[in-house]
Parts: structure tokens; sequence; C-alpha cells
């Protein structure tokens, strides 16, 4: 059987396309096969694909049905919901649905932290980004002055200071 | 302002200057932000999208930053209204699906605009001509810092702005590039670059955004990504894809003058000579061809003819801005005519 798109290539993809009501038969060789692929990704957004992409990870039956009851205290939309529509409902369910947005994220992302910028007042994250620029410079002194005590003892304050707040590493690796 | 004066103005990223703007038209950052625990558009009832509405036109009104804008609601205006500001880039196709309680915000200038309870409570953008994002992002920063003094952003530590959609969580951001690429759609190079641009976890899209095909040649570039990179680097990426870009056409056309310089002056002059002359044309044609004289503008073998008044063209044959050009209704066939019209006056040469 030959392509039904080239007429060339011997057809090895067999597709069926449904448009409306009608069904529509696709004998295609790879070659066409591929472009057809690639068009009818582009008909689809990636946000319509979240819904098939939010999947937990091998999840027994209870586990799902316990997840998609899950609900936005907030809002009450369901993770039900979420996955049928693709969209959240609020801000707040980020949080009700943190054990699961997590890897959704890292799927879409590849990454689950954010690096850049926040809406939290400049002032306040300047003094503090100032304490940690300070604590930076006396570390590295304390190493060329071969203080290693003293270098250990900054160095833990540093990662105190980091571990507790982490928008003052986010504003801080911002390179604009 | 009002929505009418548009028309008689051009839109500071059709000038086409800037760098590069032979091959790059705009450059363009958009930024998602959403109000605390209230609903997302899409979830909120008709109160809640109001006093979204509200506060935040509230705030702006605030912001010395957007003292020359105008706001809309998207309720007042009529389909050609709505399909204008589409054409213009100054909203999205869905912002002008259901109206209730959306607003969008313009500057004079029509350099920034906010759509209101989009996808988001908040899709602020901004627009430069030629190959600029750096300067984009540093306005709407500025823009962005004024409006987190003002209302409270949905934001966590860990995963950044939060949106009604997972893919664009984190910064929020999207940078797009819109690039004239002729020579390498003509020496059939574009599939290979488009591949590559996939490949690296950016998108391409037409010349209207999200879901339209890419027609004249002009192609759309934006970052996929938006979380687990500052702004600066998702900037610094998406530069590093357009200058790669920008060479490999840069170098096609180069070719093609060189060695098929009459099959382009062939191709250049026809569609110049059948926009000259043409009294029925659609948009579709118009834009393939008004694309080939670009071109021959950018390589000197269309002289007399300012990348600007081209860009213009682009935009001004659109069916609602010819709408608005002779203040009426026009059939489809009605507008085939008068773009003609239109295009055969402006090219007089």
């Amino acid at each position: 059987m030959l392509c039904d798109i080239c007429g060339k290539n011997s057809a090895t993809v067999h597709l069926t396309e449904i448009i409306d009501d009608s069904m529509n038969e696709l004998h295609l060789c790879e070659e066409c096969a591929h472009q057809k692929s690639l068009q009818m990704e582009q008909h689809f957004g990636l946000s319509d694909l979240l819904g098939g992409m939010a999947e937990f990870e091998k999840p027994t039956t209870k586990e799902k049905e316990a997840a998609v009851a899950i609900k936005c205290a907030n809002c009450g939309l369901t993770y039900a919901d979420f996955k049928k529509i693709g969209r959240l409902g609020c801000s707040e369910c980020y949080d009700a649905f943190r054990k699961y947005l997590g890897p959704l994220l890292k799927k879409i992302h590849g990454s689950i932290l954010h690096f850049g910028k926040s809406p939290f007042k400049v002032a306040k994250v300047s003094d503090k980004r100032g304490d940690l620029q300070a604590l930076r410079n006396q570390l590295q002194k304390a190493i060329e002055t071969e203080a290693f005590e003293e270098a250990a003892s900054i160095r833990d304050q540093i990662k105190e200071l980091e571990k507790n707040n982490l928008k003052i590493i986010t504003t801080h690796k911002e390179n604009i | 302002m009002k929505l009418d004066d548009l028309i008689n103005h051009s839109s500071e990223w059709l000038k086409g200057t800037g760098p590069n703007s032979d091959i790059v038209i705009s450059s363009r950052i958009r930024l998602a932000r959403n109000l605390e625990k209230i609903p997302f558009p899409h979830w909120g009832n008709d109160k809640q999208g109001e006093g979204v509405l509200n506060a935040i036109t509230e705030a702006a009104g605030k912001i010395d930053y957007l003292k020359s804008t105008t706001t809309f609601k998207l309720a007042d205006l009529d389909n050609v209204d709505k399909q204008f500001l589409i054409e213009r880039h100054l909203m999205s196709y869905e912002h002008a699906q259901k109206t209730d309680s959306k607003a969008v915000v313009i500057d004079d200038e029509e350099i920034l605009s906010i759509m209101i309870n989009e996808e988001d409570h908040i899709r602020m953008q901004v627009m430069q001509s030629g190959f600029n994002l750096f300067e984009a992002w540093n306005i709407i920063n500025k823009l962005d810092d004024s409006l987190a003094k003002e209302l409270s952003f949905a934001f966590l530590a860990d995963w950044g702005y939060l949106t009604a959609c997972p893919t664009n969580t984190g910064t929020g951001m999207r940078g797009s590039v819109m690039l004239h690429l002729p020579a390498l759609v003509m020496t059939t190079q574009i599939n290979r670059v488009l591949a590559a641009i996939a490949k690296l976890s950016f998108t391409t899209r037409g010349l209207y955004g999200e879901g339209t095909q890419a027609t004249g040649n002009f192609f759309q570039v934006s970052n996929q990504v938006s979380l687990g990179h500052s702004e600066g680097d998702i900037i610094e990426n998406i530069n590093g894809l357009i200058r790669q870009i920008i060479e490999q056409e840069s170098q096609a056309r180069e070719t093609m003058l060189s060695r098929n310089r009459a099959v382009l002056e062939d191709r250049v002059n026809r569609s110049f000579g059948i926009l000259k002359s043409a009294h029925i044309i659609t948009s579709q044609e118009t834009i393939e061809l008004l694309s080939m004289v670009r071109l021959g503008c950018d390589l000197g073998v269309v002289k007399d003819l300012n990348r600007s008044s081209i860009n213009e063209l682009f935009i001004t044959t659109q069916p609602a801005h010819l709408q608005k050009l002779e203040s009426k209704k026009l059939s489809s066939q009605e507008r085939d005519v008068k773009r003609a019209e239109l295009i055969r006056s402006k090219l007089k040469v």
C-alpha cells in the first residue's frame, strides 16, 4: 500500500483521524507521518496537553482516587477539575496540590526552583542581601588569612541566612 | 485617547528601527501576574472578576508610569474594535472572547499594554522595534515593580509567580521575537531551523501568536520554560538563539544575491508589480507579497520605499483596520477592493 500523501513510499503508519463527526483513515509513510504529527502538535497548545501530563507516577488505584478528590479549600477546585481543564483555580491551589504539582512543574520546566525577581519590597531584600554580601566578604578574608575556624563559622551563618530566606537567594541570583 | 485615534498613529514596534531591524520586526516581553487568593479569571464568579478589574485599574491609576494610558473595557467595544486591537498586537485573541470584567490598558505610544482578566489577572506586555528584548525587559520590570507596590501578587519563594497555567509558573515571563525569514524559506532551510528551535525548548508561532500559522515568512520565537532560570538568563538564551537565526538568514540572503540575483529580483519586482496594480486582493496574498517587497527593500533591490511604510501596510491592510479607515462595516469582498485601493495609493511611485 502506498502513502496517501506522497503516493511514493509504502505506507507503514496507519492513522484514524476524527474531525467533527466524520472518521477518516490515513495510510502514511514514515516521513509524511512525521510531518502530519508536527501539524497536529501545532493544533494543540501546550496547556491542552497538561491534563494528560498531570498523571501520577505509577500510583495505585486508591492513591489515584485520593488524589483526584483533593480540593483547594480556598476556591473549591479539585485535582480532577485541574486534570480536566489544565488550569488551576487560584494561587492557593499550588499549596493544596503541591505534592502533585512539583513533579508536573519539573516535567514542564525541568526545574522546581525559581531563580528570578520577587515582588517583595526592594529595600527589605537589599538590606539582607547586604548582610549576605558582607558575610561573603568576611569569609573571603578569613580564608585568605587562613583563619579556618572563623571561616567555618561564617560559612554556617551564610548557609543559615540562605536557608531561612530563599527569596534572598533568588534575588541575588538575578542577573539584571 | 480614543480608540479611533490609534489609526492615525504608528505603533512603536512598527517603526522598522532598532538593532537588526532588517530581519527582526519586533521584540516583546510579557509578564503574567495574579492577585493572592482570588480565583483566576476562568474560575472566579462575576463579582470576583469585577473586584479584580477595579483593584487593578485603581492601582494602575496611582502609577506615574501609566499616566498617559487609556483603559478600554472590553464590554464597551464592538467586534471591529476588538479585532483592531488584536491586529495591532495590543491584546490577544483569547482576551476578546467572553468580555465580562475584562479590560486592556494601552499607552499612547503603544509600547505597553496590560490585559486585565485574560488567562491571568494581569498580562502586561512591552513591545520594542527591532531586536531589543533587554530594553523591553527594563521597561516592563519597572512597571511590574510599581504594580507590586500597589497589589499583592501571588508568589511562592520556591515556585515564583503563580499563574493559572503551570506552563507560566516561575518568572511568568514570555519573551518573543518576531522574525522575517524569507531567504530561509525560499532556500528551504527553514524546516531545519524550526526543528532546531523546537529541540532547544523554544516555540515558534505565526504573526498573531498562539495557534496561528506562519504566514508571509514571519515567525515568532519565544521561550517555553519559565521556571528555574532568572529573567536575565531566559532573555540571554533567547538572544543567543535569535543571533544564530539572524546569522543564517543573512547568509541565505547573501547567497541568493550572489548566486540567484535574477531570480530574487524577479520575485521581488513581480510582487511589487502585483501590489501596485491589483484591484482586488486578500489579506493573505497581501502579506505574502509585502514580505517579498520588504526583502527587496532590505537588499536594495527596491528603492524609494522605506521599511516603516511597508511595516505599516502589513497592519493597515488587515480587516479591522480597513473598516476603521473607512469608518464603516465592510464585507469580505468590499475589503478586498478597499485593500487593493489603499495599497495602490501607498505604493504610488
